[in-house]
């Protein structure tokens, strides 16, 4: 593999952006005086999104090499990078834009957090995992697989415990950390059964030597490395049976990390996880006869199942807003599991489902986090219950969780229900209607505990309801622009998006 | 008459929702201007329907006029050049109709029937689009949702709490019903018919009666969300099922069709255009033996049971009835009328459209058990209606009676019972709107439903009483008021239907016994009498007693107005069954060649 520096460095554009970010902010974080340390979350979140803007107008995957001719050339040519490590395609593209917004809308939502929010370290953190995050998207090496999920997660660990003084939080971050390096040791063990048969980290290196003639005696121990490796990514996308840690983390972790590692690290652990099973396992590798394809779609089918019955079921007795949501991510990962199951049809619909589905989840779960943090911050309390009257207490606020419910819930015209639309959709194309059916029942059982939450805030009193909940104007920005991504999602953004997630899923089946 | 150019549908669709979003932004303190937006919204869409209406059989006219010239110009069917909608003539679509290899008849006169239409893509990649259009089954259906909602808007005046909200998500609740009957393409028509389901949660949870409210409105949201995730299922591997059709053996037709103008040109194969789907369906697509494995079953054997009763939950067809009265006693009166008079409407014309329309063959087989649930509902419906001592649950009660009857009349698979149904569906919607609106303005004043204690409210409130009487007698079809033009027609079809259709069960096999049916049906009708008097008597005649209700008075001259415009069309529509029913046959013409039974 040639290894061209100067060639390889516009494909780490958004990384580079981050570094010099991370510098920035702890530059600010030494120089800007109490009275203006407000301005750390401003600058790290446009500048998150700014990243994110640049990357989309000037780093775009283009077929070609682009032409230079008329001096400088926008876009870089799709292929790996890095001797091998990354790969530049639409799939890395998108995933990388979903992180960056991510962070970029947690930076800007933690502006008025107490204890979080006027802290220069919190954001450094924060983009530091955004960056390893943004690795992740396209990561195509054993090693560069490791490395960057490790960046995303290690920081993580630090967020989730970052309020001290609160019990919880620092419970949150052990369980964190005592539960995530478990699972990276497992996944890291997987890895390295894989190198120790092939001899290769990269995927493609991997895949050729597993179908070539010199590896052609036994599956067994392929699939057993296999095993290990989605049980370690069960971990990160919180997948059931692997979904302990997820309750209690996202209970007790600050909000906006809640929020930051519900969305980037799952949406970055999906991008990841299907690059990897469709580069090292593909259709057409045969080991002694086995179809190995057939075996990780089935152990997708399963989690999907167990994930999405579980998460609804649990999740119907909540009492807690963040354990609620919580359940339902495991759930939302359930539904996002059947996109990978219908990868067997090897069909671009359903990458880009998981693509959409995932671009979608993000502002999504982005929008309903913004409104819990104001709704506790404001006045303390996290209990579902607590959320009574919030219609007649500030009813844009009750409006803006009703259309994030919604769209969780997967009701027109939020973007959920297209989300949804394509995996149920990519299901049935792989011809998994039982899969199908029992999404889309699974769905109904969601939306129960959408419709509660929701029914909570519209018709029941509370004492509080004269009080109002203030919305300082960085939050009114995040909610405007989540909210109008989710509708416009919904509708008339589908058809390009989903376009953009097809031309990621083209670079996979090459 | 010269195409009008406007995109009248969208407008219709638009409008609601346009106003529903301003009126969010408006302040929380001026009530009046929201009313006032609201019934602006709902009066213009009102008036747009109307316009459709009074407009279709022009221009079904005009596209039909426009065949027979391009016949006639290619030296055929001469003799079809006085043609126009009465003798809208199945032979002349024969004649363009058949293709080697397929069939286009059916398909062709569903899109000939097709005015209005508008199409922009949506999602192209998939086939998708943005595609409205009004047949002659859906144009009923629109007027009617016209009429609800300007009736919906002035009943719900009075409303003081949260005005706001409830009539921003009154209007998304209508845009999202019209969406449903306007939507040409599959996917369309699931994304207005889940949009209609949430507001109606919230409308019903929120403003609805104290005591039942939750309950009732999470259940009805539930049952109604089951059966239609369901259905989307089985209509997704449908989709697929149609595009391999195309790909492989139906080629032919499908480039025949595009040729006829039945298609766009740029349809792929994997589309969610109703056309298409309807066309995979003449030429047997879901018919292949051996679906799943099993060389006994066909696509369409399937999942046909699926898709119907998956959309018949929000008909209120037995066993799934059950959320229907308690959903329309929990809302308040606006929800309920459009509920009722609109809403279940919703799920027989979706059933209809696909689950009949689309896979014929499974109806075939289908509809011949199922007309026995509809049998219990239209009795059963009918019994615990007169049982009842709650005034509004005598009236959602008579609702699933009245839809069972629904049903029934597209079991009977022949034109006159099906055209019974379609006049049963806006005969019912008018009229149970208008029972609503009566139920809605007694108990407003008198702030109790219980019949026994009810008494003489004639005397203060002759409007309500005369209403009522109205849509009592169009209940229990009276001839000259529209319910008897509606049911008489379905107990006619179902007398004809019983030479012709078979139960078949294994090596069971029944014949001849929709005769019994309407024997016991018409039960029915005696029992509604019943419940109608019953009603009528308790309620508005004997004694009024003022001590009991010193509040109540007369209806305000708006209210008196809702009764009037809901009234009137049951009178019109008893009188003049033609300024409906040809519409519907246009519409059903092209249902009943699918199913093979002609006209």
């Amino acid at each position: 593999m040639d290894f061209n520096v100067w060639q390889s460095l516009p494909v780490v554009a958004p990384e580079i952006g981050l570094t010099i970010m991370a510098i920035v902010v702890l530059a600010l974080d030494l120089s800007l005086p109490e009275s203006k340390r407000r301005n750390l979350a401003l600058v790290t979140g446009v500048g998150l999104l700014a990243t994110a803007l640049l990357y989309l107008l000037f780093w775009f995957p283009t077929a070609t090499v682009p032409d230079a001719s008329s001096g400088f050339a926008f876009g870089v040519q799709e292929g790996l990078y890095w001797g091998g490590m990354v790969r530049h395609d639409s799939l890395a593209q998108i995933f990388k834009v979903i992180v960056l917004i991510a962070g970029g809308l947690t930076a800007l939502m933690s502006i008025d957090v107490k204890g979080i929010g006027r802290k220069g370290e919190f954001y450094l953190i924060l983009i530091v995992s955004t960056l390893g995050a943004s690795l992740m998207a396209g990561a195509s090496d054993l090693i560069m697989v490791f490395l960057a999920l490790e960046t995303t997660t290690i920081p993580l660990y630090i967020l989730a415990a970052f309020k001290r003084e609160d019990g919880r939080s620092s419970e949150s971050g052990m369980k964190y950390f005592l539960f995530g390096s478990f699972a990276s040791g497992l996944l890291l063990y997987g890895l390295s059964l894989l190198y120790g048969f092939t001899g290769q980290t990269s995927f493609t290196g991997i895949s050729a030597y597993l179908g070539s003639a010199a590896f052609n005696f036994n599956a067994v121990p392929v699939l057993g490395s296999l095993t290990l490796i989605i049980v370690g990514f069960g971990f990160k996308i919180s997948a059931a049976p692997f979904h302990f840690w997820t309750p209690d983390v996202y209970e007790g972790a600050p909000t906006p990390v809640t929020a930051f590692l519900s969305v980037a690290s799952k949406a970055a652990s999906f991008a990841l996880m299907v690059r990897f099973l469709l580069g090292v396992f593909p259709q057409t590798l045969v080991i002694n006869g086995q179809e190995i394809q057939g075996f990780w779609v089935n152990l997708a089918s399963v989690l999907a199942i167990i994930s999405m019955t579980l998460g609804n079921l649990v999740a119907l007795g909540q009492k807690n807003i963040k354990r609620l949501l919580a359940y339902s991510s495991i759930a939302q990962a359930g539904y996002t599991l059947i996109g990978v199951a219908a990868l067997q049809a090897h069909s671009d619909t359903s990458i880009a489902a998981i693509a959409f589905y995932m671009f979608m989840y993000t502002f999504t779960n982005l929008l309903a986090f913004a409104v819990i943090i104001l709704f506790s911050e404001a006045t303390g309390s996290e209990k579902i219950t607590d959320l009574a009257g919030l219609s007649r207490r500030n009813p844009m606020l009750a409006l803006a969780m009703t259309i994030a419910l919604l769209s969780l819930g997967g009701v027109p015209p939020a973007a959920g229900f297209i989300g949804k639309f394509f995996l149920f959709q990519s299901a049935v194309e792989a011809n998994l209607i039982g899969l199908a059916m029992i999404g889309v029942l699974n769905s109904i059982v969601a939306l129960y505990y959408y419709l509660v939450v929701i029914k909570i805030m519209y018709v029941d009193r509370s004492e509080d309801e004269d009080k109002p909940i203030p919305v300082s104007r960085p939050y009114v920005w995040v909610l405007a622009v989540t909210v109008l991504a989710v509708i416009l999602l919904g509708t008339v953004l589908v058809s390009p998006i989903f376009d953009w997630a097809v031309r990621g899923a083209a670079g996979l089946f090459a | 008459m010269d195409a009008i150019n406007f995109p009248v549908l969208s407008l219709i669709i638009f409008i609601p929702i346009i106003a529903g979003v301003l009126m969010l932004f408006l302040p929380k303190d001026q009530k009046d201007l929201v009313r006032g937006l609201a019934i602006g919204a709902a009066a213009a869409v009102f008036l747009l329907s109307l316009f459709v209406y009074l407009n279709y059989n022009a221009r079904v006219d005009q596209i039909a006029q426009q065949q027979a010239n391009t016949l006639t110009m290619a030296g055929r069917g001469a003799e079809l050049a006085a043609f126009n909608l009465e003798n809208y003539a199945p032979e002349l679509v024969q004649a363009t109709g058949t293709v080697s290899g397929g069939s286009l008849t059916s398909t062709q006169m569903y899109k000939d029937g097709m005015v209005f239409e508008e199409y922009v893509p949506w999602l192209p990649q998939l086939g998708i689009a943005y595609h409205v259009g009004v047949d002659g089954l859906s144009i009923p259906m629109v007027l009617l949702t016209g009429m609800v909602a300007v009736a919906g808007v002035l009943v719900s005046w009075r409303i003081e709490d949260r005005t706001r909200e409830f009539m921003a998500f009154f209007m998304l609740l209508v845009a999202g019903v019209y969406g449903v009957f306007l939507a040409q393409d599959v996917f369309m028509l699931f994304f207005f018919y889940e949009l209609a389901i949430f507001p109606m949660y919230l409308l019903i949870a929120t403003w609805g009666w104290v005591q039942l409210r939750e309950y009732a409105a999470m259940k009805l949201t539930l049952y109604i969300l089951i059966g239609s995730v369901i259905a989307l299922v089985g209509v997704i591997a449908m989709l697929f099922v149609a595009s391999d059709f195309y790909q492989n053996a139906g080629a032919g037709v499908f480039e025949a069709a595009k040729a006829a103008n039945i298609l766009r040109a740029d349809t792929p194969t994997f589309n969610f255009n109703l056309t298409s789907i309807m066309l995979a369906a003449e030429n047997g697509a879901f018919n292949v033996a051996g679906y799943a494995g099993n060389d006994a079953l066909t696509f369409a054997k399937f999942w046909f049971p699926f898709i119907f009763m998956g959309f018949a939950v929000l008909a209120g067809v037995f066993p799934f009835h059950n959320w229907s009265p308690d959903g329309h006693v929990a809302a308040p009166t606006a929800v309920s009328m459009i509920h009722a008079g609109v809403l279940m409407k919703l799920g027989a014309y979706a059933a209809l459209r696909m689950g009949v329309q689309l896979l014929p063959d499974g109806a075939a087989v289908h509809l011949p058990w199922i007309v026995f649930l509809t049998l219990i509902n239209v009795v059963y419906g009918a019994f615990i209606a007169f049982r009842q001592r709650d005034f509004k649950y005598v009236i959602g009660f008579s609702s699933v009676s009245h839809m069972g009857l629904v049903s029934m009349g597209f079991a009977t698979m022949n034109l006159t019972g099906m055209a019974g149904a379609g006049l049963q569906m806006f005969s019912h919607g008018a009229m149970t709107a208008l029972f609503f609106g009566c139920v809605g303005m007694v108990y407003d004043r008198a702030h109790t439903r219980d019949i026994p204690s009810l008494g003489g409210f004639i005397k203060v409130m002759p409007w309500v009483g005369l209403a009522f009487i109205v849509g009592g007698l169009t209940s229990m079809g009276m001839p000259g008021l529209s319910g008897f033009i509606a049911e008489f027609p379905i107990f006619a079809g179902m007398w004809r239907a019983s030479e012709t259709i078979t139960l078949n069960i294994g090596a069971f096999s029944l014949s001849n016994y929709y005769s019994v049916m309407v024997v016991i049906a018409s039960l029915g009708i005696v029992i509604t009498a019943a419940y109608v008097l019953r009603v009528t008597s308790q309620v508005f005649f004997g004694d009024f007693d003022r001590e009991k209700f010193p509040d109540v008075d007369d209806i305000t001259p708006r209210e008196r107005f809702v009764l009037l415009f809901l009234g009137t069309p049951l009178v019109l529509l008893g009188m003049l069954p033609s300024i409906m029913a040809p519409m519907l046959e246009v519409g059903l013409r092209p249902v009943l060649a699918i199913l093979g039974g002609g006209a």
